[in-house]
């Protein structure tokens, strides 16, 4: 664990700044300080303090868009906020599963192993989904239980064209080493997952955009 | 600098078979999308008129060659896996070979050069028996293209 992601995570416990950061990273792209500061209810200038103390704790990258109009009277460009790219995370006692995931992803490359691990990640997408569907008879909660399931597994599903994308891959680091196999891997996860809480498999597909999670789903009939 | 970018695959049969009919179909739409993605600069092509032949060569029957040059590390990464390129590499199984061997070479070349087969040939060789560098690297182990600008020539040219 690294005392800086800890520092980092720390400055989160403010609601201002949660707020703030919660608005930038919700969005998925640039967002500008009055944009910004209305999302958390607060003055700009209160906005634009907490979000450049983010900046400094490297939980957001920020940047300059070009004013929209040309020419005299357009102003200065304006200064936007992202979602820094660093993953920081904070585990007690400490954890570390990314080196051996990576190592395991080797394995797999090496034995040609990939439909194996595609149909052990359908099995493990399965087993989630039953765990969630068993205790809340899931029906009566309303919405999509789907979206509900991968927006608490951090894959921040938002709708876009009678779609649900998915802004965040939970395995990035891992995608990036090997994004054959972990692409796949999270289409079957995925699949499974709404097997297992009686939902249809192909609902899920891949969809791959820059930037996003490969997969996405169709959107249930009742919305 | 751009980056250019060759990789082999072997095929499971004769380009011309009944097996390998679903990947040449797929060959025109896939070739199509490579062309219009961002950061494309070219691609080595048979033929302007047939989309689905493939480049001849002369390094081993059942090899197919994919040879492309991009504008960065990133525009070509977001072709192949963040593309509907995906499900087309997905299914590679169908039609490939496993190679024993790396299969895929990248490169830094100056903008406005093209490089040749022959050149790219060689890069693979040294990735192959020399390991990654920054003349002859892969994904998992990249090199920025400063690094390879701030190469002498003579080690560009030791191949």
């Amino acid at each position: 664990m690294s005392d800086d992601d800890l520092d980092a995570l720390a400055l989160l416990h403010d609601p201002v700044r949660r707020s703030l950061y919660e608005a930038v990273a919700g969005r998925g792209g640039e967002v500008g300080r009055a944009e910004a500061a209305e999302a958390a209810g607060v003055s700009r200038t209160l906005a634009g303090h907490h979000l450049d103390r983010l900046v400094e704790a490297g939980l957001l990258e920020s940047g300059f868009r070009a004013p929209e109009r040309k020419g005299p009277g357009s102003g200065r460009p304006a200064k936007v906020y992202r979602r820094a790219a660093a993953e920081l995370s904070v585990s007690l006692p400490p954890r570390e599963y990314a080196t051996l995931g990576a190592v395991l992803a080797e394995v797999v490359e090496e034995l040609g192993a990939e439909e194996r691990a595609e149909a052990a990640a359908r099995r493990a997408g399965e087993r989630l989904g039953r765990r969630v569907a068993e205790p809340a008879g899931s029906a009566s909660s309303g919405g999509d239980p789907a979206e509900a399931v991968l927006r608490e597994r951090g894959y921040e599903p938002y709708a876009e064209d009678g779609r649900l994308r998915m802004r965040n891959c939970p395995f990035h680091a891992l995608a990036m080493e090997q994004p054959l196999l972990v692409c796949s891997m999270n289409l079957a996860l995925c699949q499974g997952l709404l097997a297992g809480l009686g939902d249809d498999p192909d609902r899920a597909r891949l969809d791959p955009r820059p930037g996003e999670c490969c997969v996405t789903l169709s959107k249930t009939n009742g919305d | 600098m751009h980056l250019a970018e060759l990789n082999l695959a072997h095929l499971r049969a004769p380009i011309d078979s009944a097996e390998l009919a679903e990947f040449v179909a797929l060959l025109e739409p896939i070739n199509d999308l490579a062309d219009r993605s961002p950061g494309f600069v070219w691609r080595l092509k048979e033929s302007e008129e047939d989309p689905t032949a493939t480049v001849q060569h002369e390094y081993g029957d059942h090899l197919l060659v994919n040879f492309s040059v991009w504008e960065s590390l990133d525009a070509l990464w977001n072709y192949v896996y963040r593309s509907d390129h995906l499900a087309v590499l997905r299914r590679r199984r169908e039609w490939f070979l496993r190679m024993a061997e790396p299969a895929m070479v990248m490169w830094w070349i100056p903008e406005g050069t093209i490089p040749t087969l022959a050149e790219g040939m060689a890069r693979l060789r040294r990735l192959r028996t020399e390991g990654p560098g920054p003349e002859a690297f892969t994904y998992k182990d990249a090199y920025d293209s400063s690094e390879a600008a701030s190469l002498p020539a003579a080690a560009a040219a030791r191949k």
